[in-house]
């Protein structure tokens, strides 16, 4: 077999913001690292993210700390997340967000030259720090050119189909099972190569592209997830996926594409075809304390937060979107099915051109809307999964000694539902831990670990098994109707009996994929491409849907309507999924960590 | 609302390759990307071709539309009337990998040339302190989304791949520029631009401001005032006198 072979400390998966900022912590504690990525540099799904960096500054308002910031972000979640996890980020995150200003990153300024920040869903405080709307590509560039900078080595347009694991020798505790590197394959050329290194970290992101309507790329298709899985790692919440309150929905062929929650973090409001404001029939008991009752008290707020309480279209995601879900149902939606986003009748042309200069753009060149004189039409598209692999909070370890997670593959940081804003900051703390943690480990285990030749030889072989079946059926079918089993069945409002026809139909599309067939030749292939993704899709396909079965009760990114209710004892229950030895998901019940007293406290002091 | 078009798509690799002719169909609101996913999934699995967001904010479905160059996603099929054949081909300036797939790795072996951001120190609390009106230059050329159409379209290395070598195209001029404008950059690469990344060679036609899917005003904003600065630290009497005196002979 030809076999491209390197050797590293670190191997990183994934060249969004988690993977970039674990590679450069890593370099920085003398590991040789690698980053591994699918698409080219700087191409990666943060650079999407458009609204800001969550970050407890204060540059606004000095009241601002990140014990408030804790405390939003947990009842964001439910209280379902992980409070470690919640903790050090909140933190450590204003330390990262300086930290990219030395790299060279520029934010929008506050009149005194400081970080601006700007209002989000779900946070007490204007706490974004932002680049217009375009923030993820400013979080990108930096990081990117500050790894390039480093000179460390990027292996761009590769993707990674297996992690190796073996006998790993060194650090003190005898010999034990870990990470000795991972296989995979060049997209340019078809050939294979593989890594031999004692740390890998999985920054590959979300699971969207199993979805019909997602804001999510290509890339999206669960691989780190499943990676972990099969690695004999666990994976926690994932029955939680979120999403995105606003999606552009016209024409069809943009349906999903994000609207940035600055919109309405700016000043946009949400209506329905009676041009009601229909987000004030629809706060929560549990966030009615701290969410205005009337519209004049709403406007108020964005001046005076002392004296007001936020706007309802300012609740965190999961409300807004099943709201919107509802309105619809109800018969008040828009012409093609969603709701009216309105920001033309609230701000002035000026102010909506320089603070959301890529929305003014993707609407006048996609929908032909000037967002400036007329409202957006919006609905809900899937836009991100809280659950991921099961990770040890301070160093980002998963189960697999060797292995770590950050960014979006990691679960447990944010509950049962993210806050806008804290996935960017998520990014860089995890990334940073998950980076210093991987290089400890590697220069524990270095020259510990062998690549194992037979299962090299076993990952060759499943790789081209789709090139040796004739007349097998078209893998883009295939995703195409596993989208729509999950759009239909496992979506953003659930029941029993749908979850399980899914998960019947899931079975069904396993047996399809055992027999696809692809046309061509290795060379750039995104036929071959997608056959190999498309196990990866199924067994999270699998994961979300089991997990989503079990939970009888609504919370979060996870409604249904069988159990409409919260519901006390799952308030305490995490979901984690394993590999059984069959190939399948099994779930187990797990409590929840219980957080500290001194914590908890918080949660009294913090006014609502 | 539907009609079937006629595309036109250059497929094949290094050792050469031709248009090939489909009838696709095509719906309402949909973009060029859309069709080329259609055909993909329909009549050529394996048609390669880049692509990531398609919402025009990472830049990497760009291609040539009808000799123009285009971001796949952004191109909306409403441009064209529905009997015109649409011709989609490579990036001219880079090497075919495959298909619409051409190596860019010129680009990124420029970018690790340029000598790296170098901030000053932070204010005593750990802050640094900028006016929005200061950052505001430089932020016009971070909006960059490195989609390589202005290297495309630059005639210096369109069809002079012997230029390569000597000039590192628009977008790293705006980078240069960038840096050069950044408050807290405090390296000066006046010689490098001109040295070693051939400012020199531009002759300001525009043509890179014109294809900027981001409507980056490269040669107005970015490279004409780098060349006036460059211009002013190599003409001006002053500035020579002082690097005279300020040298020391090579040891």
């Amino acid at each position: 077999m030809e076999l491209e072979r390197h050797e590293y400390d670190v191997v990183v998966v994934g060249a969004g913001g988690a993977g970039l900022r674990a590679a450069i912590e890593a370099h920085e504690n003398g590991a040789r690292t690698a980053v591994v990525c699918k698409s080219l540099l700087g191409k990666a799904h943060t650079v999407m993210a458009e609204g800001g960096i969550a970050a407890a500054m204060g540059n606004l308002w000095p009241e601002d700390d990140w014990r408030v910031h804790f405390r939003d972000t947990m009842r964001g979640g439910k209280m379902l997340n992980h409070w470690r996890m919640a903790q050090l980020h909140a933190q450590e995150a204003p330390d990262r967000v300086r930290e990219l200003e030395d790299w060279g990153a520029l934010f929008d300024r506050t009149p005194d030259g400081l970080i601006s920040q700007r209002d989000f869903g779900g946070h007490r405080y204007a706490r974004l720090a932002h680049v217009g709307d375009r923030t993820g590509l400013e979080l990108i560039r930096t990081l990117q050119q500050r790894t390039v900078a480093l000179g460390i080595d990027v292996y761009m347009e590769c993707t990674v189909t297996r992690l190796l694991t073996g006998p790993v020798a060194g650090g003190g505790a005898g010999e034990e099972q870990g990470i000795t590197g991972a296989f995979g394959y060049w997209r340019e050329s078809g050939r294979f190569v593989a890594w031999q290194a004692p740390s890998v970290v999985l920054a590959t992101g979300g699971i969207g592209k199993s979805y019909k309507v997602t804001s999510n790329s290509w890339e999206y298709t669960g691989d780190g997830h499943s990676l972990a899985l099969q690695a004999g790692a666990t994976l926690v919440n994932m029955e939680f996926v979120q999403f995105h309150p606003t999606g552009m929905i016209w024409p069809p062929s943009v349906r999903g594409i994000l609207v940035t929650e600055s919109v309405r973090g700016d000043g946009g409001v949400l209506r329905n075809s009676a041009g009601n404001r229909f987000m004030f029939d629809y706060i929560p008991d549990f966030f009615r304390k701290e969410t205005a009752e009337t519209e004049d008290e709403a406007d108020r707020w964005y001046e005076d937060k002392k004296n007001n309480r936020r706007p309802p279209e300012l609740l965190p995601r999961d409300e807004v979107a099943r709201a919107i879900n509802s309105e619809v149902k109800a018969g008040r939606g828009t012409p093609h099915g969603g709701v009216f986003l309105d920001i033309a009748s609230r701000r002035s042309a000026e102010y909506i051109r320089k603070r959301l200069p890529s929305m003014y753009h993707q609407f006048k060149e996609l929908a032909e809307v000037d967002i400036t004189a007329e409202p957006m039409e919006v609905g809900p598209t899937c836009h991100y999964v809280m659950g991921g692999v099961e990770v040890e909070p301070d160093t980002a370890a998963a189960r697999v000694p060797g292995l770590f997670a950050a960014g979006e593959v990691a679960g447990g940081m944010h509950g049962s539902n993210r806050l806008g804003g804290n996935s960017l900051s998520d990014l860089l703390v995890f990334g940073r831990r998950a980076g210093l943690a991987a290089a400890e480990h590697a220069l524990k285990h270095t020259g510990g670990v062998a690549l194992p030749e037979a299962a090299l030889a076993d990952a060759a072989r499943a790789a081209l098994e789709p090139f040796d079946r004739e007349g097998g059926e078209n893998p883009y079918t295939v995703q195409q109707d596993l989208q729509q089993t999950m759009h239909d069945l496992v979506g953003i409002i659930r029941t029993a009996s749908e979850i399980e026809r899914a998960l019947e139909r899931i079975a069904e599309l396993r047996r399809r994929v055992a027999d696809l067939s692809v046309e061509g030749h290795r060379q750039y292939n995104p036929g071959w491409h997608l056959a190999l993704d498309l196990p990866h899709m199924l067994l999270v396909s699998e994961c979300i849907a089991r997990a989503a079965l079990e939970r009888q009760e609504s919370r979060g990114g996870h409604t249904r309507d069988d159990f409409p209710a919260t519901d006390a004892e799952w308030a305490t229950t995490n979901l984690v999924c394993v590999l059984a030895p069959d190939g399948g998901v099994s779930l187990t019940r797990q409590p929840l960590p219980q957080m500290p007293p001194e914590l908890a406290e918080i949660f009294e002091e913090v006014p609502g | 609302m539907s009609y079937d078009a006629t595309f036109r798509v250059w497929r094949g690799d290094a050792t050469g390759g031709d248009l090939q002719t489909f009838t696709v169909e095509v719906n309402e609101g949909e973009v060029v990307l859309d069709v080329i996913h259609r055909l993909q999934a329909s009549q050529a699995g394996d048609l390669a071709v880049r692509w990531n967001c398609k919402a025009g904010k990472c830049g990497s479905c760009s291609a040539e539309v009808n000799g123009r160059p285009r971001l796949l996603c952004m191109t909306r099929m409403s441009t064209f009337a529905e009997t015109e054949t649409v011709t989609i081909t490579p990036l001219r300036a880079f090497p075919v990998i495959r298909d619409l797939v051409t190596d860019v790795s010129y680009n990124y072996v420029k970018a690790a040339q340029i000598p790296a951001f170098t901030p000053g120190p932070r204010d005593a609390d750990g802050a640094h302190r900028m006016q929005q009106v200061d950052v505001e230059r430089s932020q016009e050329f971070r909006k960059c989304i490195e989609c390589w159409l202005c290297q495309d379209t630059c005639h210096v290395i369109r069809d002079h791949e012997e230029n390569k070598a000597a000039f590192a195209g628009p977008r790293f001029l705006i980078r240069l520029a960038e840096l050069d404008m950044h408050p807290l950059d405090v390296l000066d690469r006046r010689e490098d631009a001109q040295d070693q990344f051939g400012l020199g060679y531009c002759n300001i036609t525009k043509c890179c401001s014109e294809v900027c899917p981001e409507g980056i005003h490269l040669t107005d904003n970015g490279i004409i005032p780098l060349k006036e600065r460059v211009a002013d630290r190599r003409f001006d009497p002053l500035t020579w006198l002082g690097s005279r005196i300020g040298r020391r002979p090579r040891s």
